[in-house]
Order: structure tokens, then C-alpha cells, then sequence
């Protein structure tokens, strides 16, 4: 209704051809790295390519072969990648509503300076992280983690955090946890604190009494895009991250592919085996995960009407 | 009528009843901030303490030894670190300005313009918001090779720019602008640019700079566009030169100098996010999707 009060005045010509150019840098920009890259990743798949020489069309044989074939991603990367994605994933995502929850119950001062302290390990940018984890999980006795275990008498021997194939998935879901409540969190935060208090209110009338049922009947509900949104950005960013293993171990293949994760298994075989065509049908299956896993959380925060 | 208190959202004052949250969230803080602390502890250390047997979280007599080291080992390899400043500085300008811009232009159109195509767009950019980057690595690296950008400053700025993010927060933003504000203008005979740059573009600050944040996030700490695109050691920017300071083998000769490099590439991000906080809740609180 909106959009046709505002189309009648806003331009008197039906088809504002000047929208065009506003969007033309977007749009351009867009198709040749984001539209495009999605399309010859598509069309990549189904071919083998090694760089130099032309591309040949092999049918689904990627596809059958990362099925059958692929001993290392069946093993390893994928249940790695989907032990990590569902803890990363949803554990990240229900933290960073629970904690913006009990942030805004909070006065403006201390939540703000509180919700910078939980929103900043999100910005430690990838070198920073890589760093800190390092030096506080390193191997020898020396390494901070080790010491202190050793002090406490819980080991004798300093462990090898990051190159043993026991902790590293566990480290690398510990540190993805720690740095998950980024723009999902903000927009969640956002979101409770603009909430029409009247709502509360009339829940009130209406019998609920604490505040759990509060959350479950009223702050929920009533901001489900945000919670859509916010549930995209986890989504995307668990898989964004998916680097992180490689960061902490220092190599790719991680040490007995014990992190080894979708985006790993790309780079491994895109960028040093050169078999472009094979890692390209790994893309094509990742942007199917996220996809899938996106229409799962639309599904569960549609609006429908009852 | 039910006694119903005031909700317990976004309290005015202190009370009682928040004592409980404040314990449960609280030791949470200090275990995500303690890293931070930790960085920034390491980066002042003098020697003695980096490699004090047992180790110690905090720094007991600070020093910039490590700050300084930093900066002369640059200066016995090849490329100074001035290049690399310069690099990363030149990158992050461009990107940010420019991935701002085209946001803010586009959203406008899709906001506030009439044309055909329009909600078929809006959905691709939403459907684009569960794009992931790393997943088209590829296929980015085989269509920048066929432009000829391999080795140019535009192969570690163009494919940061079209951030569906940024456009989808500026575009709910901009839709929150009265309309008739924007019929004024027209009646007064502004054209659409002028109402872009008049009346939008003031309007809508605090978007733009959340879009400006996020793009700043994206670009100072990406590592790949310069592993991936550039083999010229001249343009390679500093997150990559960080990263090779802290690579293999390099962990122990380096501990000081990675936590100073750390630390470097930390407080810019902080610093513009606390002061740009307030803009960016105010953007987030239209981030709806529906």
C-alpha cells in the first residue's frame, strides 16, 4: 500500500530510468564478482580443469567422485565441517540472543560498554586472532595453556595443542564460539531494545507472568526479522571462518585433517593441487549448505499468519 | 487489572533485579575480553617477560621494545613497512569510500525510485546476503586473471565493494525516510540527485556509517586478496605481511612483534566501532528480514 502511495507521487514517469543509474556501479560490481563467480563456479563443476589447458565437460563425475571416491572428505572434512557448523552455528547464535537478551535489562551505560566487550572479538580481524590463540595454545611447556595446566597439576606433559588431531577441532570450535557474536548480535540487541513496550504490557493482562514466558511469547515473536537476519549472518559467517584451522595448525592440510573443513578442502585442491574443476564442485556444494540451512531458519521465522 | 510493573527492557536506572544478570554476564565479559587483554599485555612486553618460565599474563614494567622491533625488521628486507601502511591505507580508503557510495546510490533506487525490476533485484541482494566468498575463491581468482587486474591495486579493491550487507542495511534504513519529504523536493523541482544528495544522503547518516564500519571490518584484516591476487611484494597490504611475521617457524622469534602487529591491526577496528556505536545500533534496529 505503502509503495503505491509513494510510486504515484514520488515520480510522475511509471519507469524511472534514472534508477538505473544509480544502481549501475552496484549492479555491475555485483554481477562480476559475486553473480558471475557463483555461475562459472556452477558451470566449473562439471569439468575438469587444471589451469592450463582448456576445461573438458566430465558430466556429474565431480560430483559422483566427491560422493565415492574422496576417502579425505568423506572421513574427515565432512564431519568435521558439520560437527563444527552445528555447534558454531546455533551454539553462536542462541549465545548472542541470550547475552544481547540479559544485555537489555541492563541500564544504557553498562550495556553498551558491555555489549562492545562482547561484540569486539568479532572485529579481532584474522591476523590478531591467529596470533593471540597461537601464543596461548603453543605446544611447548611454555605455551600459556600449558603452564597453566601444568601449575594446576593437571598435566604433567605440555600437549600438543594445535598439531595434535585430539584438541584441534575442539580449539578451533572454542575460538569460532568466542568471536560469533558479530552483526547477528547487533541487530538481535537492536531489535529487543526497540520493542513496543505496550506489548508487554498487554501480555501482561493477558496472564504471563515471567519473564521466560515473555521471551517465548512476546520478545520472539515480535522480532522475528531481526532473528531471520541475525540467523543468515551466523550461518554465513560459521562458514566464513572456516579458515581458522588452518590459521591456528599453520598448514593445509591441517595435521592429520583433523580441522579440515569445506573451505580447506577448496583451497587444497583449487590452490595447490590445481584440480579446479573438483574444487569447484566442493564450492558448488557449500553454497548449496548455506543456502539449504538459510531456507531452514527462513522457514522458522517467516511471518505466517495464524 | 493485572499488576503489571514497567517490562525489564532497557531500564532507566539501576535496580536490584539486575544484580542477577550482572553475575551471570559478567565472568562471561572477562572470558571474551580476556584475549584482548592478553594482546595487549604481550605487545608491551620486554623480552625477559615473553619468555619468563612460568609465563605471565600481565606486563609488569611495559616497553615499546616490541613496536620498534616491528618496524626495523622491516626495514633489513626489501620492502619497508611504509609500503605496506601506505598499501593497506590506499586499499582501505578506496574500498571503504567507494563500497559505501555504491550502496547508498543503489538503495536509494531501490528505496525510494519506481522501476521495472525492482523487487526482483531486492530479492537477488537478500538471496546474496547468504553469500559466502571463500566458497567462489576460484572463480573470483580465474575472472580477475582474465581482466588483467592480477598484480593491480583494483584486484584487492573491486571484489570488496558490492557488499550485499551493506546495501540491504542502507536500503532499510533509507526506508524509513518520509516520503513526503522527498515529494517536497520534487514539487520544488529537485531532480533525483539532488533529492539523493540533499535529502537522502543527510538522512541517512548513521547507515552510512555502519556501512562504513562493516566495510572497514572486511577490508583492513583481509589477507586472501593479497595471498591470491598479488605476487608483487610492492602491493601486498599489511594484514599479509602481519601474517607472514607470525607464519611457520616464525611463532617463538616473533611472539612480541606478532602481538605488536596484532594489536596494530585491533585498535583501529575498535576505535572506530566505540565511536561509531551508537549509528550502528540505530541502523541495526531496521535490519529486519523478512
Amino acid at each position: 500500500m505503502k509503495a503505491l502511495k509513494t510510486g504515484k507521487k514520488l515520480s510522475s514517469r511509471e519507469n524511472n530510468l534514472n534508477a538505473y543509474v544509480f544502481l549501475a556501479p552496484y549492479l555491475l560490481l555485483f554481477l562480476v564478482f559475486i553473480l558471475i563467480p557463483i555461475a562459472m563456479a556452477i558451470m566449473l563443476s562439471v569439468t575438469n580443469f587444471n589451469t592450463l589447458e582448456f576445461p573438458d565437460f566430465v558430466g556429474l563425475m565431480n560430483y559422483v567422485n566427491l560422493v565415492t571416491q574422496d576417502e579425505i572428505f568423506m572421513q574427515y572434512v565432512l564431519p568435521n565441517t558439520i560437527t563444527y557448523a552445528l555447534i558454531v552455528g546455533p551454539g553462536g547464535y542462541i549465545l548472542s540472543f541470550l547475552v544481547a537478551w540479559a544485555l537489555s535489562q541492563l541500564p544504557k551505560v553498562p550495556r553498551t560498554i558491555l555489549a562492545l566487550v562482547f561484540y569486539s572479538p568479532s572485529i579481532t580481524s584474522g591476523v590478531a586472532m591467529n596470533v593471540l590463540w597461537r601464543i596461548l595454545f603453543s605446544g611447548d611447556q611454555a605455551g600459556y595453556i600449558n603452564a597453566w595446566l601444568i601449575r594446576l597439576g593437571i598435566i604433567t606433559e605440555p600437549v600438543q595443542w594445535l598439531t595434535d588431531k585430539r584438541y584441534l577441532l575442539t580449539i578451533m570450535i572454542i575460538v569460532a564460539l568466542w568471536s560469533s557474536m558479530g552483526v547477528g548480535f547487533l541487530a538481535i540487541l537492536a531489535g529487543i531494545l526497540n520493542q513496543d513496550e505496550t506489548l508487554y504490557e498487554a501480555a501482561a493482562i493477558d496472564g504471563v507472568k515471567n519473564r521466560f514466558q515473555e521471551v517465548i511469547y512476546i520478545t520472539i515473536p515480535a522480532m522475528k526479522p531481526q532473528m531471520l537476519f541475525a540467523a543468515v549472518m551466523s550461518i554465513v559467517n560459521t562458514f566464513q571462518n572456516g579458515m581458522i584451522g588452518v590459521q591456528l595448525s599453520g598448514a593445509n592440510p591441517t595435521p592429520g585433517y583433523a580441522g579440515q573443513l569445506v573451505v580447506n578442502h577448496i583451497e587444497d585442491y583449487g590452490f595447490i593441487r590445481y584440480e579446479m574443476g573438483y574444487a569447484s564442485a566442493v564450492s558448488v556444494v557449500l553454497l548449496l549448505t548455506v543456502y539449504v540451512f538459510s531456507r531452514v531458519s527462513k522457514r522458522l521465522f517467516s511471518e505466517r499468519e495464524y | 487489572m493485572a499488576r503489571y510493573r514497567k517490562n525489564y527492557i532497557n531500564p532507566k536506572r539501576f535496580d536490584r533485579s539486575q544484580i542477577k544478570i550482572m553475575l551471570i554476564l559478567l565472568p562471561l565479559a572477562l572470558f571474551m575480553l580476556l584475549p584482548i587483554v592478553f594482546i595487549f599485555c604481550h605487545a608491551f612486553k620486554p623480552m625477559d617477560e615473553l619468555f619468563a618460565y612460568p609465563p605471565r599474563f600481565f606486563v609488569i614494567r611495559p616497553t615499546l621494545d616490541n613496536f620498534y622491533k616491528l618496524f626495523r625488521t622491516t626495514s633489513t628486507s626489501a620492502i619497508p613497512i611504509g609500503r605496506y601502511v601506505f598499501n593497506t591505507f590506499l586499499v582501505t580508503l578506496t574500498t571503504v569510500t567507494g563500497s559505501v557510495f555504491i550502496s547508498t546510490l543503489a538503495a536509494f533506487a531501490l528505496s525510494k525510485l519506481r522501476f521495472k525490476g525492482k523487487v526482483t533485484l531486492m530479492e537477488i541482494n537478500n538471496a546474496a546476503l547468504m553469500f559466502v566468498p571463500v566458497s567462489v575463491m576460484i572463480p573470483r581468482y580465474l575472472i580477475i586473471n582474465a581482466l588483467g587486474l592480477i598484480d593491480t591495486y583494483f584486484a584487492l579493491i573491486l571484489p570488496l565493494m558490492a557488499m550485499p550487507v551493506c546495501l540491504f542495511l542502507i536500503k532499510q534504513f533509507t526506508d524509513q525516510v518520509p516520503d513526503s519529504l522527498i515529494e517536497a523536493a520534487y514539487i520544488e523541482g529537485a531532480g533525483d540527485f539532488t533529492v539523493y544528495r540533499r535529502i537522502i544522503l543527510p538522512l541517512i547518516k548513521p547507515a552510512v556509517a555502519t556501512g562504513a564500519i562493516l566495510s572497514f571490518q572486511q577490508v583492513w584484516g583481509d589477507v586472501m586478496s593479497s595471498s591470491y591476487y598479488i605476487s608483487n611484494e610492492t602491493l601486498r597490504t599489511l594484514p599479509f605481511y602481519m601474517n607472514t611475521l607470525t607464519g611457520a617457524g616464525n611463532v617463538i622469534a616473533g611472539q612480541g612483534m606478532a602481538a605488536a602487529a596484532g594489536l596494530v591491526m585491533f585498535v583501529p577496528n575498535l576505535a572506530l566501532f566505540v565511536i561509531l556505536q551508537s549509528n550502528v545500533m540505530n541502523t541495526m534496529a531496521h535490519s529486519g528480514l523478512k
